[in-house]
């Protein structure tokens, strides 16, 4: 078949009947204009498998990557999620059967690395069909279109579930008739229990998987209403949190990429703060316990991740170097790289272990107990979820303000690491309950948080990273991994970082007071009372 | 992309056949290949069951109001397209004639956007010596030409070459190859034996006159494909990989 044909893709409707097979009516229909003959040879085999971020970022940018295998490698597909073709390229050599931090150089290569990195790309479904096709010729006996009917079986790599997808019929079309393909394809679509395929391969395995595409995300989207009693509804949260941690735990042990450590040490940090800002609605006893638990999982986490932001970071790190040469930094991330897989061993020890295992086990249980048992008793009034919402939320902004206001140009670095924290802990609040707000007044407040944080986060995080580069250096020497050089030029990133930081503190009273000042208040205002 | 071009001032030596069969073989060795049949008679065209038309008829080719890559029919062979033949190609030499830009070149000029699609190009060309024949020994980097194996024939030959050696700049490389030798002719027999040897230039392959050749015309496809085992086949094929592998 000459490639980069039109194709006209049917299928079979789907129901609770048995569908009768098609293809003899499809054949009948189509014999009407055309003469039709099996193409010469066996039916083939395709093997083809549609990979994707775990947090699916390819699907969200509206793509799609398939991998086809050939009798020697294959090749890589991305289209759009309607199937139009952007970039193909031909790979040997990489097995799409492993998760994949980087691919060959090439056009597909060069659109998505920029959507992904730094996540691996993960096979999601793997689908074997047998393909037959049928010629239909013209009057002259020449082939104008091709009918191609392909039985697809596909298989969940994550489970192992597999399913049988309608046989799924396609007009190809021949270079040069394009009025034929059409003629055929409208004759299919006549065909009793043939219609347009309204959904690709990719996307009708996933249903009939079972699987919702994006059906993972960070965020926090637990259902959560206005009148619901506040205790349900600070439970649903944990629980949605918890879902996202445990979701992550196998990514991490398989060290597949930084990301799943990210996204579970961030579930682990929106639980702590909703402990502790919350909890007053939980037993207790239960809040007590559990603030210590994911306390201790939030510290074991710790050491890797800051290794995996040294190493994301080096390349930008190394660019900025002006006297010395990223030769020079060698040493400096081969020891991060040593270091990062001892931490990474001992992490994943401790998830292994029956401590992990208790607090998330007990905690579910906990939960559910509480999701379930409703509101109390009568004998003390609980708040709803839109009360709770209202009165964290405002003392967490007022904290804020109190703290930020009394920062000055001699306050210590540890007051604004302070402020930070509580920055932190407000907009955690306002994603807890982002539902419940107006999304318009949701978004202002936000933003400026946003802004106010991320000064805030410059500053700290350059002084944390250029104290762990001293320590680090300290740790080179005294493994004798330390060549001059190396030291010379880790000073240098040491000095870019006060830079930052210096910079970062100087814009901090403007964000400050845009954040916290009278139209920052109004804005707040606005989201918790509903009105200017 | 190279070119190839099957040409002979005479008519009914085998341009088309060997045109045919060894564009089928070049798309059949996975080369992304293309044939235009330039002869307005469309021997090419029929033999593929394309129907010789093309929408504007060459004038629209020719002035670009039309692009090739607009003309081009998806033949039943995988990797192999075909322009087909139009009877308006029978006034293409006034049409190149009054093109713009050089007459001589026009041919080239326009076959040059399909470099970034196609390995392969075949011109299957009609039997003259015209600015048609001209455009397309300018276009090719082989010219493929069949030879009856007969003295006239042969001097036929030492004319093209003398013609193509003309040519200011790029020459096309001249490959001869004879075609419908009768074994039991003793004559076929040592001009083919000798020529073969003495000359560089001609191939050893010699394309036999055969029955089944001629039954391309009932079966329509390329004799490589309705008998791929025949002797013609296999003469074919080996003319195929000697042009290919020499070029």
């Amino acid at each position: 078949m000459t490639p980069g044909l039109r194709d006209f893709v049917l299928e079979t409707p789907s129901g609770d009947e048995p569908a009768q097979d098609p293809l003899p009516a499809a054949l009948a229909a189509l014999s009407q204009a055309f003469t039709v003959t099996p193409e010469a040879g066996a039916p083939g085999a395709r093997r083809r498998t549609w990979l994707d971020t775990f947090d699916w970022r390819l699907y969200r940018a509206g793509l799609m990557l398939e991998f086809e295998q050939a009798r020697r490698g294959g090749r890589l597909l991305l289209s759009r999620a309607d199937g139009t073709p952007q970039a193909e390229q031909p790979v040997t050599g990489w097995p799409p059967r492993r998760p994949a931090l980087d691919l060959p150089p090439g056009p597909v290569r060069d659109r998505i690395m920029v959507l992904i990195r730094p996540r691996a790309l993960l096979p999601i479904v793997r689908a074997a069909s047998t393909v037959s096709v049928a010629r239909l010729l013209n009057a002259d006996g020449k082939t104008v279109a091709r009918l191609v009917a392909e039985h697809i079986t596909v298989t969940s790599v994550a489970t192992g579930a597999t399913a049988e997808l309608p046989l799924r019929l396609a007009i190809a079309e021949v270079r040069g008739y394009p009025g034929q393909a059409r003629r055929a394809s409208a004759l299919l679509v006549g065909v009793p229990g043939v219609s347009h395929a309204s959904q690709s391969v990719f996307t009708a395995a996933l249903t009939a998987l079972g699987r919702h595409p994006a059906d993972y995300t960070s965020g926090v989207d637990a259902e959560i209403t206005a009148s619901m009693p506040a205790s349900v509804a600070v439970a649903r949260l944990l629980l949605r949190l918890l879902d996202t941690l445990e979701q992550n735990v196998d990514g991490v042990l398989r060290d597949i990429d930084t990301e799943f450590l990210h996204d579970l040490r961030v579930a682990v940090r929106r639980t702590r703060s909703a402990i502790k800002l919350l909890g007053g609605v939980l037993p207790a006893d239960l809040a007590e316990h559990y603030k210590t638990e994911f306390k201790w999982l939030g510290d074991l986490t710790t050491p890797t991740r800051d290794l995996d932001v040294h190493l994301l970071g080096f390349g930008a790190m190394t660019a900025q170097l002006v006297a010395a040469t990223p030769a020079d930094l060698e040493p400096f991330r081969a020891f991060l790289v040593r270091r990062r897989a001892r931490e990474v061993r001992r992490l994943a020890a401790a998830l292994r272990g029956p401590r992990f295992r208790a607090i998330t086990d007990d905690w579910r249980k906990e939960l559910l107990e509480i999701r379930d048992a409703g509101a109390p008793g009568k004998r003390r009034r609980q708040p709803t979820a839109a009360e709770l919402a209202r009165s964290s939320t405002e003392h967490a902004f007022r904290r804020i303000a109190a703290h930020g206001a009394a920062i000055t140009q001699d306050s210590p670095p540890e007051s604004l690491h302070d402020l930070r924290k509580r920055a932190k802990e407000l907009r955690y609040l306002l994603e807890f309950f982002a539902s419940l707000h107006d999304p318009v007044a949701y978004r202002k407040v936000v933003g400026d948080l946003k802004s106010l944080q991320d000064c805030l986060g410059e500053f700290q995080d350059s002084q944390v990273q250029r104290e762990e580069i001293h320590a680090l250096a300290d740790a080179m020497l005294a493994e004798r991994a330390a060549p001059a050089a190396t030291l010379l030029a880790m000073g240098e990133i040491a000095a870019k970082l006060t830079l930052s930081q210096t910079e970062a503190r100087a814009d901090f009273a403007r964000r400050f007071a845009r954040f916290a000042g009278p139209a920052g208040r109004e804005r707040i205002h606005v989201l918790l009372e509903g009105r200017p | 992309m190279k070119i190839f071009a099957t040409y002979n001032i005479k008519g009914g030596v085998g341009k088309t056949t060997a045109a045919v069969n060894l564009a089928y073989l070049s798309a059949a060795d996975g080369f992304q290949t293309l044939l235009w049949d330039l002869d307005p008679q469309g021997a090419a065209s029929f033999l593929f069951r394309i129907k010789p038309r093309v929408k504007g008829g060459g004038k629209a080719l020719i002035r670009g109001t039309r692009t090739l890559d607009d003309a081009i029919k998806g033949t039943d062979f995988d990797h192999l397209d075909l322009i087909p033949a139009d009877f308006t190609y029978r006034n293409m030499d006034l049409l190149l004639g009054g093109a713009n830009g050089k007459p001589t070149r026009k041919l080239a000029q326009l076959l040059r956007p399909l470099a970034a699609e196609y390995d392969h190009v075949f011109l299957d060309c009609p039997p003259s010596i015209s600015l048609v024949s001209e455009n397309v020994m300018h276009a090719a980097d082989v010219l493929v030409v069949p030879l009856i194996p007969t003295t006239l024939s042969v001097r036929t030959l030492d004319q093209l070459t003398e013609f193509v050696a003309g040519f200011t700049g790029r020459r096309p490389e001249v490959r001869a190859f004879f075609s419908m030798v009768d074994r039991r002719k003793k004559l076929h027999q040592e001009i083919t034996r000798d020529l073969s040897a003495e000359r560089p230039g001609v191939a050893a392959t010699a394309i036999p006159s055969l029955s089944l050749i001629e039954r391309m015309s009932v079966e329509r496809a390329p004799v490589a494909a309705f008998a791929p085992n025949s002797q013609a086949a296999r003469a074919y094929r080996a003319l195929w990989s000697e042009i290919s592998k020499d070029t």
